[in-house]
């Protein structure tokens, strides 16, 4: 990586004027790294930075407060606290990042990539893609798929047991979990697959002939050795689900009665069907603030481990 | 076989015999439950395929009796092929627009002394996590002071500069596995830098962009909550938002024809993935490819 890269090597070039070339080499490194710049600067870190801003006005999409918005201090926040359906909002966001995330993509990820240790070639390869395929397909049509598997009278319904019921509506967290644990769980099986493959042989065996089960070696040798991968892919995994829109927004629109509204959906609804812009940056910023959080946990869970594997 | 298990044949000299014994009765058990696992999953791919070659779909798994082409032929004379090319343009400046800045600076990156590099990489590393429900607002609010909302291209400029940052990381690092004797030894002779990176490094690169322009691609190709917001132009509808307003449109659910438009919709992403991971090595023997 950066060890990687070279001095420069203009000066054992330079035939005739070192200087002016040094300078001509300065303006081109500057010019072909401007495009990118550009385009970070303006379409990431501006929006951040006025982000933070507006998250503190009354801005709104139509109205009054379209054109003169004003600083509003910490009203937002105020109203934030106050407001039931963020609170509802906030446990939602939590229920699907542990529960459609954190469990279902990653034990389903993990037992696959175990599973797929063992299996013959033939059943891992083609379970491997199939899981793989749900991975590629677009998020709309995994929302329309799952959308249709749960209507009255779908597939999922009738694998309930109740054929006639629309399990959007009695519940729909619990099917939008399932979609997007069915979407995710190739990330996981794929990254902690690559992890196993590094866990050498020789402990493993080492374990097997003191005489330790399947069980006991997996919890106590095996585990414990991709732990950093396990952390890392925690941690990617809480964060893509966590600003996870389209999904559930193609699927419920946030209902019924915002039974599934997750931040990111509720800070739509609050964006741009109830105008309320200002307050809608407040929630995301706040989701923003979530997610650092439970990275800064991961990766301080995580140093002791990367301590120890570099020494 | 399998790397693996020709490793195994070769331990087994050292392994017990009661150990070999005990894993291969284990193996049907776990091979049904594999199969199982994967025919869970391959239960709504399955329903997706079929149902979108039955005119008269619903929510069931079933059969078509007959097979037939009428939801295809009804969901593009509805605007689907329309959509698709609007997804096409998206996906296809964004593309062009993300790879080629994303080359030029991890060229750049990684082979010259620039001040505050490493500040600099750790940033756009963190830029990679920044979700888009944090830029939506303010990138809403800028484009309507600059007056840019409704724009195809505009819309193609966020999506490219989604993608920027994993691809510079991406490319950077591919360069910096090149060795610069090459580039160098062209110096001497004399040529720009726009000669070198043409003729010297893109050539040797060419996996690298190709990873970085197909993962763009697909990212670009599916993205809803950007289009949604940003261009409320009915003529520049892509297929995302194409099949979300399908969904919700009132009336009758037409599962068929929505189905038909998710399998147009889908094959080109499922194609390019096909592609890609080849040259990530692997593919679909769960070998690696980790999508951006």
């Amino acid at each position: 990586m950066t060890t990687l890269a070279k001095p420069p090597t203009s000066d054992d070039t330079a035939i005739a004027e070192p200087r002016l070339r040094s300078a001509i080499r300065h303006v081109v490194t500057t010019a072909w790294l401007f495009p990118s710049a550009a385009l970070l600067i303006g379409l990431f870190i501006i929006p951040t930075c006025y982000a933070v801003y507006l998250g503190f006005t009354n801005l709104e999409l139509l109205g009054q407060y379209a054109q003169n918005y004003n600083f509003t201090g910490l009203a937002n926040l105020q109203r934030m606290i106050h407001d039931p359906t963020f609170w509802l909002s906030v446990k939602l966001t939590l229920i699907f990042v542990i529960g459609s995330g954190v469990i279902a993509q990653t034990v389903l990820g993990l037992a696959l990539a175990l599973l797929g240790q063992r299996v013959n070639v033939i059943a891992r390869s083609s379970v491997g893609a199939i899981v793989i395929l749900a991975w590629v397909l677009p998020e709309i049509t995994v929302a329309f798929v799952w959308y249709s598997f749960s209507q009255a009278g779908g597939t999922l319904s009738h694998l309930f047991g109740v054929p006639n019921s629309d399990l959007l509506s009695t519940v729909p967290m619990l099917v939008v979990c399932m979609a997007n644990a069915w979407r995710g769980t190739a990330f996981s099986m794929l990254l902690l697959s690559a992890g196993l493959r590094n866990v050498p042989r020789e402990v493993d065996e080492a374990a097997q002939l003191e005489g330790a089960g399947y069980w006991r070696r997996l919890f106590t040798v095996t585990l414990p050795i991709i732990r950093p991968t396990l952390m890392i892919n925690l941690l990617l995994i809480t964060l893509a689900t966590i600003s996870d829109f389209t999904l559930i927004f193609a699927m419920t629109q946030g209902g019924p009665g915002n039974q599934t509204a997750i931040l990111p959906v509720y800070m739509y609804i609050e964006a741009f069907q109830f105008n309320q812009l200002g307050y809608g940056t407040t929630i995301a910023l706040t989701l923003v603030l979530i997610g650092a959080i439970l990275s800064i946990a991961y990766i301080r869970q995580l140093r002791p481990e990367l301590q120890d594997s570099t020494s | 076989m399998s790397a693996d298990q020709l490793v195994t044949t070769e331990r087994e000299v050292t392994a017990p015999a009661v150990v070999r014994k005990r894993r291969s009765l284990a193996r049907p058990v776990l091979n049904v439950f594999m199969i199982v696992i994967g025919l869970v999953f391959l239960l709504p791919l399955l329903w997706l395929i079929l149902a979108s070659f039955n005119p008269t779909a619903d929510g069931t798994l079933a059969m078509p009796h007959p097979f037939s082409l009428l939801n295809y032929h009804l969901v593009i004379r509805a605007g689907a092929g329309a959509a698709i090319r609007n997804s096409l343009y998206l996906a296809g400046v964004s593309t062009v627009i993300a790879t080629a800045v994303s080359t030029m600076a991890g060229f750049m990156l990684a082979r010259r002394k620039i001040r505050f590099k490493g500040l600099v990489l750790v940033l756009i590393l963190f830029l990679t996590g920044l979700p888009i429900t944090l830029l939506l607002i303010p990138t809403y609010q800028i484009f309507v002071h600059l007056n840019w909302l409704n724009s195809k291209f505009y819309t193609s400029l966020v999506l490219a500069s989604m993608s920027v940052p994993f691809s510079i990381w991406l490319l950077k690092n591919f360069i910096g596995q090149v060795p610069g004797e090459f580039e160098e030894a062209a110096a001497i002779e004399g040529a720009s830098e726009i000669s070198i990176l043409f003729r010297i490094v893109i050539p040797l690169i060419i996996p690298g962009i190709l990873v970085a322009a197909i993962l763009t691609f697909i990212n670009s190709w599916g993205s809803f909550l950007i289009p949604l917001v940003l261009d409320a132009n009915p003529s520049d509808t892509p297929g995302a938002v194409g099949i979300y307003q399908f969904m919700s449109a009132n009336g009758q659910v037409q599962f068929g024809q929505l189905a038909a438009y998710s399998v147009l919709f889908s094959v080109p992403v499922i194609i390019l993935y096909l592609i890609s991971s080849r040259w990530l090595s692997g593919g679909f023997s769960f070998a690696g490819g980790v999508k951006g």
